[in-house]
């Protein structure tokens, strides 16, 4: 590990800090100034198209997200996931838990206020109009200011109250409040493309934050409700199963606090399902929406294992349905294997938040049906670990980035990727900081990395300004897709490897001390 | 240690006062690429047939051409500068310098390459603020950076409605530099090159003429007339340069009536928060008792908010304004300035100085666009870092000025921006105010962890702000509620009436600070 040491100067102590005139005044201030600006941000985006614009009939997610509203506003509960002929499921018909529906239901009354049109049953189907995506904008602005954001904060504070170690200064709250809400990724998919990811992310960080404050039913609480936004948040699962398992097994009482969090999580549920539960039938109604497997094991391009193997094994002619799905589903546990039972062994926060990225990305890599916006997944708990792992962070992100460029270029939204991309790298460089690069021998040398950021960097051009053979329409998007397919496997082993040496590095340094003394 | 040093070399290199403006610039530039699509004037196209008459057409018709409405009336510099512009816009896209089928062409590449020339533009206003800042140290730096490179005023004048303010205020401040460093014809002649620009700027020229007679031309009888002679040689080659082809052609006529477009009114169609607001009121105000106590006052014919004015006065009481009286309002309010600088020409307060010369032609002028606030803000964000005094006038004002330009900004989509723009710097500069003014008044010795609190805004100035907000939330919210469609103009009056509150008293206290200086 001698490479991988940490080298910890407080640079606030050695030198005068030319940021010390936006942290003198303390984090709220802070977190204020970095709000506003992150705000800012999402508006100046939320300018540019959204998915779909001017492309009937299907048009995009954008139409979904307001074709949910139109249908929840005026639908009985009961008939939301019914197919019907008011509610014609082969359009855009609902495919997310409930609690999507019912937010939809809530920005849907926002916008039969001021804009009845926009909403009406069957008559405003591909409606696009000035007001109508402003209003639609505004929804997610606020979903965003008023979800992610506060959990944002909530974590930052409970981070810096447990890790209030010496090397953690004030700017560097500031500098990890940033990475969190500056993240391009998400803002481009929600504010450019148009979707609602701030809400489960925001309440699975929230989710994040009560575990390492200790709050487990609380934290409970949040993730049913994430999970009951976003099937996908189910990425995490593992990581909070594992962890709060583990955290019960070394109590008093280990089944008194595993059925209490059980007991919870039921009771989150029924909460959230309480419109269907009154027949078997309307619960698998329900369900079979959100488990669309006749959709295939992928879709267009993305960057997980399936489909770049598939450019050498055809999975999808090789194997049914039925058994991809069993293999995907083995193959994602396997590898969640390893993190989970690091954490039911020893859990720990640090630990916690390797074990949400390695489960996030097992599953992105491995699981059925990813979309190539799910690597937003991954990069939340990459995120949150911004300030322990700064070069992995930017990292996955700079490839993440990458993996999403074929949908932006769809979405015409490339000046609002460049600029959002660098204003990332910008305030993640920004004068005067230093973030101890711990460059990981798995990223081997100097080189290697520039050839990589090179290699990226002008994939993005090829795929801009050249036009693929006619043999191979698809030849740029599988070459993007195997270089990220490469460098997430490469992170995913890097912190698998991590949070396994945990313990070695604890016990290591316990020895040292005993020695010292 | 070796490690520790050698970290802590890269944090001192990192934070070199370049890469700190490269930075401000960097990040500033990513949010302008951001703001590619937001509203945009008809600015934009007046600049876009600028574009393509200065491509398509002779230098000899550049000032009598009349396909668009839009014609050319800025000096020839300008000109020249869009001739440079238009080599590489017909690179880009051919129909964007086409003089009839680019009329009001409005696809992706015209706009991103219109707005991609302004953030380039900006980095004349990077090097002016370098040259500016070059002597002051690393958190004064960072502070000028944070109030003109991030400036919103900037944002939104340039970036979202369309205008190249940036590059010219750019080339106001490398004249002040030059002054401040004691190179006076350099100065001159950047000024000189700046009017051929962009002539507005000339209301500033009494005092560059006092300060550069007083200031250059001294030492003797004869060395002041040799070197007035030379510097005087100095600007008439400038402005030969830019005007000596339409002098050749015979054009030089035509290319003055342009610039001067006689025949507008005393007020643009959004009035810009200066004296004439009052006036304005006054007379409508008396008008009103007139006729209430029985006087037959007859209701003018010009409207006032049409922006255009005929002959007729647009006054019922009130004598009327010629632009005249404007111009002799504007230099008799220059005078003290003049005087101090006749008396006393000294390199540190020119910036000061030229700022208060705008902030009088801004008040006092004829026809003054409320974006003319950019002309004296801008400047005087050099003088705020010096004093606490200086910052707490800047905060108002600079709240103020930015507020007066949200009507240029109408639509719903842009309001969020605007609104988030000016919070985000208000929040900065009261960050960067307190703690450099804190910190000033600690010695170094005794650095307390207790903050001193710095007093950056008083209870009057509190109200004032919370006027501010109050005024717009009347004019967005409760205006259309309670009172519909009927008087649609009251919100705008309100908010130029209400900031011209605020100019007024900065023009008073500039006026003070100017009168009271040694």
């Amino acid at each position: 590990m001698t490479k991988g040491k940490k080298i910890t100067v407080n640079v606030d102590d050695c030198v005068d800090n030319c940021w010390r005139w936006l942290v003198q005044k303390g984090p709220a201030a802070i977190f204020v100034t970095v709000a506003v600006f992150a705000l800012l941000v999402r508006a100046a985006v939320s300018l540019h198209p959204y998915s779909g614009a001017g492309h009937p009939p299907k048009f995009g997610d954008y139409e979904a997200q307001r074709h949910w509203m139109e249908i929840t506003l005026n639908l009985p509960v009961r008939e939301w996931y019914r197919n019907s002929t008011t509610n014609d499921l082969s359009y855009w018909g609902l495919d997310y838990p409930p609690v999507t529906a019912y937010q939809s239901f809530i920005h849907g009354l926002f916008l039969r206020f001021f804009h009845p049109d926009s909403v009406s049953l069957f008559s405003s189907r591909g409606h696009e109009s000035y007001l109508g995506k402003l209003l639609m904008r505004w929804t997610v602005l606020s979903s965003d200011a008023l979800i992610f954001f506060p959990a944002v904060i909530y974590f930052i504070i409970v981070y810096y109250n447990r890790h209030s170690k010496s090397h953690t200064t004030t700017s560097d709250t500031g500098w990890h409040t940033a990475m969190l809400l500056l993240n391009p990724c998400l803002i481009l998919i929600d504010h450019g493309h148009f979707q609602y990811n701030c809400i489960s992310l925001g309440l699975s960080t929230g989710a994040v934050a009560a575990i390492l404050s200790g709050q487990n039913l609380f934290a409970c609480v949040l993730y049913c409700l994430a999970i009951n936004h976003k099937q996908m948040s189910i990425y995490f699962a593992p990581a909070f199963f594992s962890h709060l398992l583990g955290k019960s097994l070394k109590r008093k009482y280990p089944l008194l606090e595993v059925s209490k969090l059980g007991l919870v999580v039921l009771g989150t549920f029924a909460a959230v399902w309480w419109p269907y539960l009154y027949s078997v039938e309307s619960i698998l109604e329900v369900l079979s929406r959100l488990a669309p497997f006749e959709r295939g094991i992928y879709e267009d391009y993305v960057a997980n294992f399936w489909c770049a193997s598939s450019t050498l094994i055809k999975w999808k002619k090789l194997f049914t349905t039925q058994s991809l799905k069993l293999l995907s589903l083995g193959a994602t546990v396997l590898t969640c294997v390893p993190s989970m039972t690091q954490q039911i062994k020893s859990p720990s926060n640090k630990g916690f938040l390797y074990g949400l990225l390695n489960s996030s990305i097992s599953f992105y890599l491995f699981s059925f049906q990813v979309h190539e916006k799910s690597i937003l997944l991954p990069l939340l708990p990459a995120s949150l670990l911004a300030v322990e792992e700064p070069f992995l962070f930017r990292w996955l992100m700079q490839f993440a980035m990458l993996s999403m460029f074929p949908l932006i270029c769809r979405d015409g939204l490339i000046p609002a990727y460049l600029a959002s991309f660098a204003l990332l790298i910008l305030i993640f460089y920004a004068p005067g900081q230093r973030r101890n690069e711990e460059i990981n021998y798995y990223f081997s040398t100097r080189i290697m990395r520039l050839i990589l950021c090179v290699l990226s960097f002008s994939l993005h051009i090829v795929y801009l300004v050249m036009r693929p053979p006619e043999k191979y329409p698809f030849l740029f998007e599988a070459l993007i897709m195997n270089l990220c397919f490469s460098q997430f496997v490469l992170v995913a082993l890097c912190t698998n490897f991590k949070q396994w040496m945990f313990k070695h590095v604890i016990l290591e340094l316990k020895e040292k001390k005993k020695k010292l003394n | 240690m070796e490690e520790r040093n050698r970290i802590l070399k890269q944090v001192q290199n990192s934070r070199s006062p370049k890469v700190v403006l490269w930075w401000f610039f960097l990040v500033a530039a990513c949010l302008k690429v951001l703001l590619f699509p937001s509203y945009r004037s008809t600015d934009f196209e007046v600049h876009r047939n600028w574009l393509a008459l200065t491509h398509s057409l002779p230098l000899s018709q550049w000032y009598f051409d009349e396909t668009s409405p839009w014609t050319l009336d800025y000096p020839p510099f300008f000109a020249y500068f869009e001739r440079f512009l238009s080599f590489f816009a017909n690179l880009v896209d051919q129909q964007i310098v086409h003089l009839q089928e680019g009329l009001n062409y409005s696809s992706n590449t015209v706009i991103y390459f219109q707005r991609a020339t302004v953030i380039l533009s900006d980095l004349c206003l990077l090097f002016g603020v370098y040259r500016m800042t070059k002597n002051l140290d690393s958190r004064r730096q960072m502070l000028i950076c944070l109030l003109v490179i991030w400036s919103p005023m900037l944002f939104i004048v340039d970036h979202m409605h369309f205008q190249y303010n940036g590059f010219l205020i750019g080339i106001l401040l490398i004249s002040l530099s030059y002054l401040e460093e004691g190179r006076d014809v350099l100065g001159g002649l950047v000024f000189a090159a700046l009017l051929c620009f962009k002539h507005l700027f000339l209301v500033a020229a009494p005092v560059y003429f006092v300060y550069l007679l007083r200031h250059y031309c001294r030492g003797g009888m004869l060395k002041g007339i040799s070197r007035l002679l030379f510097l005087g040689a100095v600007v008439i080659a400038v402005i030969a340069a830019a005007f000596g082809p339409f002098i050749y052609l015979g054009q030089i006529h035509q290319v003055i009536h342009r610039m001067f477009p006689f025949g507008r009114g005393l007020c643009h169609a959004y009035w810009a928060p200066n004296f004439w607001v009052f006036y304005i009121i006054l007379d409508k105000g008396l008008a009103f008792m007139l006729r209430k106590l029985g006087f037959k006052i007859p209701i003018p014919t010009a409207s006032l908010t049409g922006g255009l004015v005929g002959d007729a006065s647009p006054f019922s009481v009130l004598p009327q304004v010629t632009p005249l009286l404007t111009l002799t309002m504007v230099v008799l309010a220059l005078s003290p300035c003049l005087i101090k600088a006749w008396k006393k020409p000294q390199q540190h307060m020119i910036s000061r100085w030229i700022a208060y010369a705008y902030t009088c032609g801004f008040l006092f002028g004829w026809h003054v666009h409320e974006k003319a606030s950019l002309h004296f803000v801008i400047p005087l964000a050099f003088v705020a870092v010096q004093t606490l005094n200086d910052a707490r006038h800047y905060f108002l004002l600079s709240i103020v000025s930015c507020y007066s330009l949200f009507p240029l900004l109408f639509e719903a989509q842009e309001y969020p921006i605007k609104v988030l723009l000016l919070l985000l710097h208000s929040i900065l500069m009261w960050l960067g105010f307190s703690a450099q003014f804190s910190d000033d008044n600690d010695t170094e010795t005794s650095r307390t962890p207790a903050e001193k609190r710095v007093c950056l805004i008083g209870s009057t100035g509190k109200c004032y702000l919370a006027g501010l907000v109050v005024v717009e939330i009347w004019g967005q919210f409760l205006h259309p509620l309670f009172l519909g469609d009927k008087l649609p103009f009251l919100p705008l009056m309100l908010i130029s009436i209400y900031c011209a509150f605020g100019i007024m008293y900065s023009w008073i206290w500039q006026l003070q600070s100017i009168v009271k200086s040694p």
